[in-house]
């Protein structure tokens, strides 16, 4: 056991649990936030990201010790009212089916036009090719995060640079 | 803390439905948390066993069945509004307890039959409710019921523009005897069916609130693995525990039926505690049992004739005397179902009752199981319905709840039970592998005559007059105008554990008979369209989308070098559609550009919904066709995680096309409509692209050249 201490979608977060814990279940059990997923444990599948100092990280491979002093960011944390361009845009599309994956699709994508404003197909294909889907929405995942970046274009005044996440 | 609430049916209302719904006794519901916050100090009053309205307006939507994406909520929500005239944006869903008087006596969500089986109980228990409503706003205001509109939540008095909201009726309306044949409306006067209404559940599913199974809480819960024997039908010889019990927050070791669970402080820790059990097996019979082998005993059940499915005309006499005979055999592995989100289940086992939080598709299966397990009367069992991170058909099986169950029965706690991927992937209930061969013959001016199939493969749905009918459905259907077709079975059965599968025997056998098809088009020097054209002839549906697929896709027009098209059409779960691939091969790839997929089915709820669900299917089915499939060896499933079965991933994700036909037929199901189409027009396209037919799924690399 050991305290671990790391900032939680902007909260100081302390937690006492084993050091190789992974965040994905100090997250889920320990911290009973569950809107970060379980899917393979191997991250083969993203279902589980979040976003570590800004950047998207498999949270079911990543010991909690690795989070000590770092910011960490998930579903709960992206606005405090699904008002991110992401979460607008997965709204105004209905990309959603049954859902289970789209925590990690939106972290991921909104770690995505963080770094990379306007993403090309290919930019959007390397990135998200690490998030499945078993459902199949995977064409309204490519329009929706083109939608959510013209959204941050207009909210920036056309000159977006980034920053989404 | 996020908790699951435990709930109780707070108080009964008798309300004396309607025979129209087919229901006798409504009931109230309690409120969810949700639905709680929102109407504090409002009382809930049922309508029927659907509908509750509370004081402050706000309208509870009870759904029988499990949203795993399919879109119920959001659909069946519709079809109740539609006739109920409620305020769209008032409307608040639950998931209904099990009750076999209100939901049927298999209360559960499969065969795509949500839409199918609402279409009428739906609308007419929005019906009932609102005629209820514009009853009680009459009697409020001394005037007659024809005098009284309702709309958008409201009773308008059409005489004089007063106005009573729905919560204020409510109350008065649960005391009054349900009228039976409450009017209908005509598809002409509809203002929310088959508008694409956003989805009601998508607010909960941006922003990581929406309930999953694995997502439940108890108060006191612990958290559990279980080891299983890696050989189907293996068991427990022995086992120490001791360095188990060693791992910091395991809490308790305990042998159940299905293998030994480990119960932690957290599920980190159970799996810790899992990895450290020395378990000694019994693997049983099937220790040696391994793909080949399988395939050998299917080979061979189609060497000798099985029991007949369906005969047209006399097949085997005019093969003796056809001239060239056509002959192939198709093939398709052992699939696993992998939802995204692992079999897991919530129990909380008590003497005097027992909670069951879950993701299950089949409610009455969860109820009886967790019954039998406990000796508790079902009225002491409650099923809470959790959402379902896809189901496909997995979560039709009880094996996960009867673990769960088991469990915190045997530690007198609650226990959240946790699949990891690899438990999930090993120990599935799969789509069964299939050996079929078939035979044809043509006649003098190259059109099909003969059309002779024997399909071995496990039965998975029940054996009648020795056919298992989802063995062979999708064969002993085809609707093609040929004159002699014989289509038989022979089970043949090594024991891997099977279940339904998304689309269940279209799943493969659509790929073989339209593959077969256009082998049989190729010989005849026909092409896939004029073939499918000339056989479909008396099939005016099935010819429809074929028609409106190929006119989309360009049926017949030049493509850039190196690509090719085909096509396969289905009529499955009481819809059709068509889709045609545009496919090539660039540097040893097969790459899928484009599916274009027109369908019909029938009277269209939400047009979205149907065109994500197409997509969606075609997905799945692609995910099949191009890289799944389950290896046996030693008994034991060789595939363990996403790197072993691969599934579809967004950079092999073609653009879809999906083009409704209009009708005002009878609803069809949707959640399985395009799966069984997408490989076979894949493998057309191959066809005539390279001139190598494709016969076993997955397609591999060295199929392609």
């Amino acid at each position: 056991m050991a305290t671990i201490k790391f900032s939680l979608n902007g909260k100081a977060q302390s937690v006492d649990v084993s050091p190789q814990m992974p965040l994905l279940w100090v997250l889920r059990d320990t911290l009973g936030m569950t809107g970060t997923k379980f899917g393979c444990g191997m991250a083969l599948c993203g279902a589980c990201t979040v976003h570590l100092n800004g950047t998207a990280i498999r949270s079911c491979i990543t010991p909690i010790s690795t989070v000590a002093g770092k910011n960490v960011l998930t579903i709960e944390g992206l606005s405090p009212d699904s008002s991110h361009a992401v979460q607008k845009a997965w709204t105004e599309l209905d990309v959603p089916q049954c859902g289970y994956c789209q925590s990690g699709q939106i972290m991921a994508a909104a770690a995505l036009l963080g770094k990379k404003a306007k993403p090309t197909d290919a930019d959007i294909d390397e990135v998200m090719r690490g998030n499945i889907c078993r459902c199949g929405t995977y064409q309204g995942i490519r329009s929706a995060i083109h939608r959510a970046s013209e959204i941050l274009t207009a909210s920036n005044g056309g000159s977006n640079k980034g920053g989404a996440a | 803390m996020i908790t699951v609430r435990k709930v109780d049916r707070r108080s009964f209302l008798k309300v004396g439905l309607g025979s129209a719904a087919g229901l006798t006794i409504g009931f109230a519901l309690p409120e969810s948390a949700r639905l709680t916050a929102q109407t504090a100090g409002s009382r809930v009053f049922a309508l029927n066993g659907y509908i509750h309205i509370g004081a402050d307006d706000t309208v509870t939507l009870v759904l029988a069945k499990s949203e795993m994406g399919q879109g119920p909520m959001t659909a069946l929500s519709q079809l109740l509004a539609e006739e109920l005239e409620c305020d769209w944006k008032r409307i608040h869903t639950e998931f209904a307890p099990v009750d076999p008087k209100l939901y049927g006596a298999m209360q559960g969500t499969f065969g795509s039959m949500s839409v199918r089986t609402g279409w009428d109980p739906m609308r007419k228990a929005g019906a009932t409710a609102r005629e209820m409503l514009l009853q009680a706003a009459a009697q409020k205001w001394g005037v007659d019921k024809s005098q009284c509109r309702a709309e958008n939540g409201t009773v308008l008095n059409t005489a004089n523009n007063q106005r009573l909201t729905f919560g204020a009726l409510a109350e008065d309306a649960a005391k009054l005897p349900a009228p039976a044949g409450a009017p209908l409306k005509s598809p002409g006067d509809f203002k929310i069916i088959g508008k694409s209404l956003k989805r009601l559940d998508t607010p909960l599913k941006v922003n990581g609130t929406a309930k999953f199974g694995l997502d439940a809480k108890l108060p006191g819960m612990q958290y559990a693995v279980l080891a299983r024997c890696p050989v189907f039908g293996g068991k427990v010889k022995s086992f120490d525990d001791t360095k188990a019990k060693a791992v910091p927050g395991v809490k308790q070791v305990v042998q159940i039926s299905n293998g030994v669970a480990v119960i932690a402080d957290n599920t980190w820790n159970a799996m810790e505690g899992r990895r450290a059990l020395q378990i000694q097996w019994d693997e049983g019979a099937l220790a040696n049992l391994d793909s080949a082998g399988i395939r050998k005993m299917m080979a061979d059940a189609t060497e000798k004739p099985g029991a007949v499915a369906r005969k047209v005309g006399d097949a085997p006499a005019a093969l003796n005397t056809a001239g060239k005979k056509i002959e192939a055999v198709y093939e398709a592995p052992y699939l696993s179902h992998a939802p995204m989100e692992p079999m897991n289940c919530t129990a909380d086992v008590r003497a005097d009752g027992c909670d069951v939080y879950a993701a299950t598709q089949i409610q009455t299966a969860a109820h009886q199981t967790a019954m039998q397990i406990t000796g508790l009367s079902g009225d002491k069992v409650k099923i809470h319905t959790m959402f379902l991170g896809g189901g496909f058909g997995r979560r039709g099986g009880a094996d996960f709840i009867q673990e769960a169950v088991e469990i915190s029965k045997a530690v007198g706690i609650p226990v959240k039970l946790t699949w990891s991927r690899e438990d999930d992937m090993t120990h599935d209930l799969y789509r069964p592998a299939s050996y079929t061969k078939f035979t044809g013959a043509l006649d003098a001016e190259g059109w099909p005559a003969v059309w002779h199939t024997r399909v071995a493969c496990p039965s998975f749905a029940g054996m009648r007059n020795g056919v298992d009918f989802a063995a062979v459905q999708g064969i002993d259907d085809i609707e093609y105008g040929i004159p002699n077709i014989q289509v038989e079975y022979t089970k043949a059965d090594p024991g891997i554990p099977t279940t339904y599968w998304r689309s269940v025997g279209y799943s493969q056998n659509t790929f073989f008979t339209e593959s077969f098809l256009d082998e049989l088009a190729a010989a005849g020097g026909k092409d896939p369209l004029e073939i499918r054209r000339r056989l479909l002839a008396k099939n005016p549906r099935m010819l429809a989308v074929v028609e409106l697929a190929a006119e989309k896709a360009n049926w017949g027009k030049p493509l850039p070098a190196g690509h090719a098209r085909g096509i396969a059409v289905v009529n499955n779960i009481g819809s059709f559609n068509a889709q045609v691939a545009e496919i090539s091969v660039e540097k040893g790839k097969l790459r899928v550009h484009r599916v274009v997929c027109a369908v019909d089915c029938g009277e269209v709820v939400n047009p979205q919904i149907v065109e994500a669900q197409i997509q969606s299917g075609i997905v799945y089915g692609l995910s099949a066709a191009l890289k799944s499939g389950i290896t046996i060896k030693n008994g034991r499933v060789e595939q363990q995680n996403f790197n072993q079965y691969e599934v579809l991933r967004i950079d092999e994700m073609p653009v879809v096309e999906v083009h409704i036909v209009p009708s005002h037929q009878a609803p069809g199901g949707i959640g399985e409509a395009s799966t069984p189409s997408t490989a076979p027009a894949v493998a057309n396209a191959l066809f005539a692209l390279t001139g190598k037919r494709v016969r076993k799924l997955p397609i591999r690399s060295e199929d392609l050249a």
